[in-house]
């Protein structure tokens, strides 16, 4: 039979990407307000603070800015895949939404909706797919400029997240012989019935951080576009909203990531010290979501609170940390993991 | 057609086809773009199977890793179509012949298996973690450790051949 869908979940599906897609987005403009304003008081300053009442306009007119600037394609570039980078940087950076598990299940109208797009069983090697193609808009972008600065950026973006990505996965691995899962779902259902994973986990979870750091090319490893050396790394040659969605992407990745490192290791939507069964359904789901965006926006913080007061590192200590700290430190960690749990048969 | 049919079909032409701008596309940058292609339709084909983990490890290992090496050493060399070298007809020739007669092996050995016996569109669960895992540890336990040696010391090989120039250099 042919198109034997059920369009009501089609239906449902569809308006949970939507809302998902519109939902990161707008969180990662307002993430580059919060950014400005969190720079302006870590630095003694005032912030933007013109547009709009206390600048909450500032975003939007940051955006009008960039989609209004001269659209400019370097000559000796390949335009297809000159225009494809900051695609694929975006497309990367919202696909991994999907298999997070925003909020236990609500009762719309009769009818059970998951807060969750896919509740696929490989939920976490999605995410480390999806992390792992991440690069790709940023080296295709960066080839496609033909400039010299643009492939510096582009190639220390591609050594830098190899180096990290195999410490992340070790330390994962970690973490998936406590929980014994793939899906997210199950982790996070485990992590409301027992201890948090950052309980179990503290090492895992701090090299993941670290990791997750890398991962974003956040300062201390924004070494890609680092201006004072490479005028501005891969992105050098681009304008307007190309450009735009580059920066655009750092912000959802921020995001997303935080959101991962919530769900892993803080319990995704479970209220700490609190059952959640005592709630009526729909309650219970909307408190988890406004708990998983509390974890998220603590996260944010840090990553912001971080770039404000660590320096960048030098090319070759970014090597060192990934190669000679973290990866032996993920091994010891996995080892260590594997022996507690088979000495104590759990 | 079924969906699931439709779908095959999509993929299959969406694998050979990007194979074959691969090979033909004068570009190495654009062959390992294309290459990134074929990788996804492949793992489009697992998925179908229902063997999700091989599908996703796919596009982690071969996607996500080998290409953006490929990819890293053809930006680093800033190879162009331009300073290609053009290989000798001679090389062209043993090249197309030797490649030929590994397809007509391919062919014949393929086309002596019972389709019917061997696909099972979205029934199988052997390509799932749980059962990979069980046979991976219990019954295939020895090869599983013998390629792991194997791939050590290939690793191994690797660092030492590395180290080599680097001494030579210092000379």
């Amino acid at each position: 039979m042919l198109l034997a869908i059920d369009f009501a979940l089609l239906l449902e599906k569809l308006i949970l990407v939507v809302v998902v897609v519109f939902a990161s987005l707008g969180i990662a403009m307002y993430t580059t307000f919060a950014e400005r304003k969190v720079a302006a008081i870590l630095q003694d300053r005032r912030g933007p603070n013109r547009a709009g009442p206390f600048g909450l306009l500032q975003p939007l007119a940051d955006g009008m800015k960039l989609f209004f600037k001269e659209e400019i394609i370097p000559n000796f570039s390949s335009k297809f895949l000159f225009v494809m980078g900051p695609a694929l940087a975006m497309l990367t950076a919202c696909m991994t939404s999907a298999v997070i598990p925003w909020g236990d299940k609500i009762d719309f109208f009769g009818r059970t909706v998951d807060l969750q797009i896919a509740d696929v069983n490989i939920g976490i090697l999605y995410v480390f797919g999806v992390v792992s193609l991440g690069v790709y808009g940023i080296m295709i972008g960066s080839w496609a400029s033909n400039n010299k600065f643009s492939l510096m950026g582009g190639l220390r973006a591609a050594s830098q997240i190899i180096s990290y990505e195999l410490a992340m996965g070790i330390s994962l691995i970690a973490l998936l012989m406590i929980t014994g899962t793939l899906s997210l779902k199950e982790m996070v259902v485990q992590q409301q019935h027992g201890y948090w994973n950052v309980v179990l986990q503290p090492l895992g979870f701090l090299i993941f951080l670290v990791c997750a750091f890398a991962e974003c090319n956040r300062t201390p490893f924004d070494l890609p576009e680092a201006e004072n050396e490479l005028i501005g790394g891969y992105h050098t040659e681009y304008s307007s909203m190309k450009l735009g969605f580059y920066l655009f992407s750092e912000y959802i990745n921020m995001f997303v990531s935080s959101v991962v490192m919530a769900t892993l290791f803080f319990g995704g939507y479970d209220i700490p010290f609190f059952d959640e069964s005592v709630l009526s359904p729909n309650l219970a789901a909307i408190l988890g979501i406004v708990a998983l965006m509390t974890k998220v926006i603590a996260f944010i913080f840090l990553f912001m609170w971080v770039r404000w007061t660590i320096p960048r590192f030098r090319y070759d200590q970014l090597m060192h940390l990934g190669w000679r700290i973290l990866i032996p430190l993920a091994l010891f960690n996995m080892l260590a993991t594997g022996g507690v749990i088979l000495f104590f048969n759990k | 057609m079924s969906i699931i049919q439709i779908i095959f079909l999509l993929l299959s032409v969406m694998a050979v086809g990007s194979a074959l701008m691969m090979i033909t596309s004068k570009n190495p940058v654009n062959s390992v773009l294309w290459l990134i292609v074929v990788f996804f339709a492949i793992s489009g084909h697992y998925i179908l199977l229902n063997a999700q983990f091989l599908a996703i490890v796919n596009i982690i290992v071969y996607a996500g890793a080998i290409m953006v090496l490929f990819l890293f050493v053809v930006m680093l060399m800033n190879l162009n179509a331009e300073t290609e070298p053009i290989k000798n007809r001679r090389l062209q020739l043993i090249g197309v012949t030797s490649g030929g007669a590994l397809m007509l092996i391919i062919i014949s050995a393929v086309s002596k298996i019972d389709v019917e016996q061997l696909v099972q569109i979205n029934a199988g669960d052997s390509g799932l973690i749980k059962v990979l895992g069980m046979n991976l540890f219990k019954n295939y336990v020895l090869p599983f450790e013998i390629s792991s040696v194997l791939f050590l010391s290939a690793m191994i090989g690797a660092v030492v051949i590395g180290k080599k120039e680097e001494i030579d250099i210092k000379k």
